[in-house]
């Protein structure tokens, strides 16, 4: 166990250094100046040459990019060139609300995805399983920059139950958690069904009925505790998908977060801080997938063996 | 000897080709929601081109007398704040947003697949190198690699193609990288190869015609994700810009007007959501007709 988790954290590491040098050099190929784009207005060209050595711009790449890994192990991203803050700083201080809107989102999406999920699988092919998947395709169809002007436009300005944007409160929270959570329980809902589906065929269930037990039993004490397995671990996973909708979310609600940190970065240019917070995501994400492996392998003692034998 | 038993291993192709084509064609057409999902992508492709002799209305008119007004006879779905039909301006959307749908799929597609079976084939430090590339590529959340990509390049449609590719093509490479493995243990491969032939050969006249049923369920799969992604980085304005307009940058500006008109920001998103709808479904009729063993 302790072998295979160190294994998988030792494979993750090449894959996030390789992923510093992509965005280094996607960062660094822009056609023009980054400060001299942002400063050329109100700056003199000494000015201008002055911020660039202090950035050390005008040194050549490799060396920059090992400074770049260099400060980034540190936890040093750099300075924000429009909020001349350091882009840890402001990325550390907007976590937690990415964090709290991520969290609230996906227990959204397991609340209406694994009940949904269950019911569809228990009644198979009924007109319940039929409307619950239609749903679901329904939410993974929706983009979710548009249900969430759908549902601020119903729950804020028509019904006024909610406030329409804003963070001031875990009222403000409510509706960016809906539509983030929306999208991704139809995921979860599908999965969990397709898992259920799956156990429910294999001999211990038959056994279980066969012995007696009640079919709620043979469900809740037998199939369930397997076939939650996938959708745990698919849990881990969801952050990708949360992190990207966050942006869109956070955008639309005015959420002070890492998601509309990157919007902002990218309309005002500011290389170091999109740079800083698409490193801090995609982290982020590897960790969730880290996370995810080790889960399953815990989890289910299948794996757990396979693992042995490989190691 | 080899030769003449490849070569009357290669003659009864031809009647069985046919016969898995009518049987793909019938699958699909017994398939009620693929069916009508395709219907409306037909109906969607023609208005979006013949939008000019269709509608009464110019799209990029400005009429600040007849500012968002609502749901008429004349205007559909009502005008926005330039007094433009949205109907019409979502019709005209249709164009770009179909564009981006299939372009940078083809694209993913094709990087993929020529990733993919070099991978899976040829195995060793190019698999190694390629599936590590892959897995950089998957572990950056779509979203965020594109509006780099955007940010770095420019707004633009093309850059858009390549942003979109640039996220595909990894996920493309696994999939048939996993198929080429399986493949090549396949008696007609290793025939081939003890034929003599090349290596490229075996790739591209044995390996890959058998890639080409998954090749199109991706390929459907994948428009309506492209579809999905351009019009997030369109409303969040790294992407089609106007006067231009995609489904994502009407709702983008739409947004504005919620209170007055919300037909301007609603309609273009429900066009988003039936084509994103029809591709599922046909995709979903595609995969079930070429290759059941793919369903989930």
């Amino acid at each position: 166990m302790l072998m295979f988790t160190l294994r998988r954290i030792l494979v993750s590491i090449p894959v996030l250094i390789g992923i510093t040098i992509i965005l280094f050099l996607m960062m660094n190929v822009v056609p023009g100046d980054p400060i001299e784009l942002m400063m050329r207005e109100h700056a003199s060209p000494d000015v201008i040459a002055r911020v660039r050595a202090q950035m050390h711009l005008d040194d050549p790449m490799v060396v920059r990019y090992f400074r770049f890994l260099w400060n980034a192990l540190q936890g040093d991203l750099g300075v924000s060139i429009k909020l001349n803050r350091p882009v840890t700083d402001l990325i550390l201080k907007a976590f937690p609300n990415t964090l709290s809107l991520a969290v609230c989102a996906a227990l959204v999406s397991w609340i209406i995805g694994i009940p949904a999920g269950i019911l569809s699988a228990v009644r198979r092919d009924s007109l319940l399983d039929r409307f619950f998947m239609g749903f679901s395709l329904l939410g993974v169809s929706m983009p979710i920059f548009w249900s969430a002007l759908l549902f601020q436009y119903i729950f804020a300005m028509k019904l006024k139950l909610l406030p329409v944007s804003g963070f001031y409160g875990w009222k403000y929270m409510i509706l960016p958690a809906i539509v983030l959570g929306w999208s991704s329980a139809g995921v979860i809902a599908r999965l969990t069904r397709s898992s259920l589906l799956e156990v429910m065929r294999l001999d211990f269930i038959r056994t279980a009925r066969a012995k007696g037990l009640r079919e709620t039993g043979v469900i809740t004490r037998h199939a369930l505790k397997n076939a939650l397995i996938p959708v745990v671990t698919i849990m881990a996973i969801q952050v990708a998908s949360l992190l990207s909708g966050a942006v869109i979310t956070e955008a639309i609600f005015s959420i002070p977060g890492v998601g509309r940190i990157t919007v902002s970065a990218i309309s005002s240019r500011d290389m170091p801080l999109l740079q800083g917070a698409v490193l801090f995501a995609t982290a982020l994400v590897i960790l969730g997938n880290l996370v995810a492996d080790i889960l399953y392998s815990i989890l289910d003692p299948r794996i757990r063996a396979q693992m042995r034998k490989e190691a | 000897m080899m030769t003449r038993s490849v070569d009357s291993a290669a003659t009864p192709e031809t009647p069985d080709e046919a016969s898995f084509l009518r049987d793909t064609v019938r699958a699909f057409r017994r398939n009620r929601m693929a069916m009508a999902g395709l219907i409306f992508i037909l109906l969607l492709v023609f208005c979006a081109v013949f939008v000019p002799w269709i509608s009464p209305h110019d799209p990029y008119r400005v009429a600040l007398d007849e500012q968002l007004l609502p749901p008429s006879t004349t205007y559909w779905l009502g005008t926005d704040n330039f007094g433009r039909d949205v109907l019409t301006r979502i019709l005209y959307g249709a164009r770009i947003s179909l564009v981006v749908g299939i372009v940078p799929s083809l694209i993913s597609l094709l990087i993929g697949t020529i990733m993919g079976i070099l991978s899976g084939y040829l195995g060793g430090k190019t698999d190694f190198v390629v599936m590590r590339l892959a897995d950089m590529m998957i572990a950056f959340p779509s979203l965020l690699l594109a509006m780099v990509v955007m940010y770095t390049l420019g707004a633009n449609l093309l850059n858009i193609f390549l942003a979109l590719a640039l996220v595909g093509w990894a996920s493309v490479a696994r999939v048939v990288r996993a198929q080429t493995l399986a493949l090549r243990e396949k008696e007609f491969v290793e025939a081939a190869h003890a034929n003599g032939t090349s290596r490229g050969r075996i790739m591209f006249d044995h390996i890959f015609p058998n890639v080409v049923p998954t090749l199109i369920v991706l390929f459907s799969l994948s428009i309506p994700e492209a579809i999905m992604w351009e019009s997030s980085l369109s409303f969040l304005g790294v992407g089609v810009q106007p006067p231009a307009a995609s489904w994502g940058l009407l709702v983008a500006k739409g947004k504005e007007y919620m209170f007055q008109n919300p037909s301007v920001a609603i309609s273009p998103g429900v066009a988003i959501l039936l084509a994103v709808l029809a591709f599922n479904f046909i995709g979903d009729g595609l995969r079930d007709a070429l290759d059941p063993s793919m369903k989930d």
